[in-house]
């Protein structure tokens, strides 16, 4: 699956849609692939503040524990209650229904776009 | 790192791979629950030819094996199986085996791909010392497909002349599959029936697209690992070590301690076997949907700090829906019923001993 040009990215395989202050936050779909199907995931409370480039949550599958690394430093919005229901969504839709958190952001940092990512990743 | 002759194929089919044993195996195709559910509610196909193939041949066949196993080889019936293991000479577990009595002169012991060298350089070893001759690692030489799951034996009867229904569990038999001429084990890791199929390397490519053009899933080794777990099946390297002995495994069953000839480990797993272990293997079943993971730690409850065991294989069971693992827990806390308290990455979770295994067919 390609990288949408209208996200952002980090090296931990977090894409970020900026939108005004909130960004959404969600996990790429090469980060996906590479877990296997996810069966669980653990989100951070609405309202818990989110530093850069530290774990604010996990998303597990069967095999292993990926963790998600907040993209930006902000406070959580907004949860998504479908992947809490119905983790595999992370796997149909990752880019997309899959996304995790939903955070209004105090800075921005510079993030990598989906040209540089898809390098990072050899998918370019 | 080595791969096996359905590398291509594997890609072709779009699977990730992983490091296994040192070979380059498929990890999943596309979703390793939908890989784990094609065995448990039909078939799914697996290849193994990573796996080690040793024959043992000769009128002393059944001797020398008598002294190199810890089980008994002289007393498995031509055409039959026996799970089995080699140990040291100090009673630890050098792997876990399956030994095919295929003529009253000749075995073969199936070993992990991982431990393939450590196998044969025992095997060599101990027939060195006993003036035998006729161990070979034909490893190379094979192909091994796991085909596996409640359809299986269908499945493959459509692609061979062999009257499978005459091969019962743990038993094997030759024929042909697909024009390919081949031994056909009815043994497997996935706690479902279903055939292990031994032929030449060079054919793999063509026996494995007949199987899943006849129905078969491939599956990768992502959905094997949790299909053995459910089953309570141990894995080398998780549950079995050269630190376990087989007492402390839950295989003491598979030690012949109470026959005449020597064998290896004889002294020290008779003494071991007189003893209570200071650990144990467990199952371990949890609530939710966190998985306790290998190398988590366990203690006997929510304060304490003293680890009594850790885990050695975990996961949220994709057909049962919670949490299982499997766990040396010290004897004292291995009771089944007993409590435990689980870290998984920084949180406490309880788990509750269970017998082993999770998950077992119904008939």
């Amino acid at each position: 699956m390609s990288n949408p040009t209208n996200l952002q990215y980090t090296k931990e395989h977090e894409w970020v849609l900026v939108e005004g202050d909130v960004a959404t936050i969600g996990i790429t779909a090469y980060a996906a692939e590479k877990l296997g199907d996810v069966v669980f995931v653990d989100l951070p409370k609405v309202g818990t503040s989110t530093t850069y480039m530290k774990i604010c949550g996990e998303i597990e599958s069967t095999k292993s524990v990926g963790e998600l690394y907040a993209p930006l430093d902000g406070e959580v919005v907004e949860i998504n209650d479908t992947v809490v229901s119905a983790p595999e969504t992370v796997n149909t839709d990752p880019f997309g229904a899959g996304w995790l958190i939903k955070v209004r952001f105090t800075s921005l940092p510079e993030l990598m776009t989906a040209e540089e990512y898809s390098a990072l990743t050899g998918e370019g | 790192m080595p791969q096996t002759p359905l590398h291509a194929e594997h890609a072709r089919l779009g699977a990730n791979f992983t490091d296994f044993g040192g070979w380059d195996m498929p990890v999943r195709y596309s979703s390793d629950l939908a890989e784990h559910l094609a065995v448990r509610e039909s078939a799914g196909l697996f290849d193994i030819s990573h796996m080690a193939e040793i024959f043992i041949s000769g009128p002393q066949a059944a001797s020398f094996l008598d002294y190199a196993l810890v089980g008994q080889a002289s007393g498995i019936a031509n055409g039959k199986a026996k799970y089995s293991l080699i140990c040291n000479a100090q009673g630890n577990i050098i792997d876990d085996l399956i030994v095919y009595r295929l003529a009253e002169d000749q075995y073969l012991v199936i070993a992990n791909a991982g431990n393939r060298h450590a196998v044969v350089e025992a095997l060599n070893e101990r027939a060195t010392s006993q003036g035998f001759q006729d161990v070979a690692d034909r490893s190379d030489e094979f192909a091994l497909l796991a085909i596996q799951g409640p359809t299986a034996t269908s499945i493959l009867q459509t692609l061979t002349d062999a009257d499978l229904s005459a091969l019962p569990y743990y038993s094997i038999g030759t024929g042909n599959v697909s024009g390919v001429s081949s031994y056909l084990c009815r043994t497997g890791y996935t706690g479902e029936d279903g055939f292990e199929i031994l032929f030449p390397a060079d054919r793999t490519v063509e026996v494995f697209n007949a199987l899943i053009q006849a129905g078969a899933t491939p599956c990768g080794l992502a959905s094997r690992d949790t299909l053995r777990l459910e089953a309570g099946m141990p894995l080398y390297g998780h549950e079995l070590s050269l630190e376990i002995n087989p007492y402390q495994a839950g295989l003491g069953r598979v030690v012949k301690l109470d026959r005449d000839e020597d064998f290896v480990g004889k002294s020290a797993l008779a003494a071991l076997s007189s003893q209570t272990p200071d650990k144990q293997l467990v199952g371990l079943i949890g609530e939710g949907k966190r998985a306790a993971r290998a190398e988590y730690s366990l203690y006997s409850s929510v304060d304490s700090t003293e680890p009594i065991g850790e885990i050695t294989s975990g996961a949220l069971s994709p057909t049962l829906g919670y949490p299982v693992a499997m766990a040396y827990v010290a004897t004292a806390s291995s009771e089944v019923g007993n409590i435990v308290s689980v870290d998984i990455r920084g949180t406490r979770s309880e788990m509750t001993v269970v017998k082993l295994p999770f998950y077992k067919r119904s008939k």
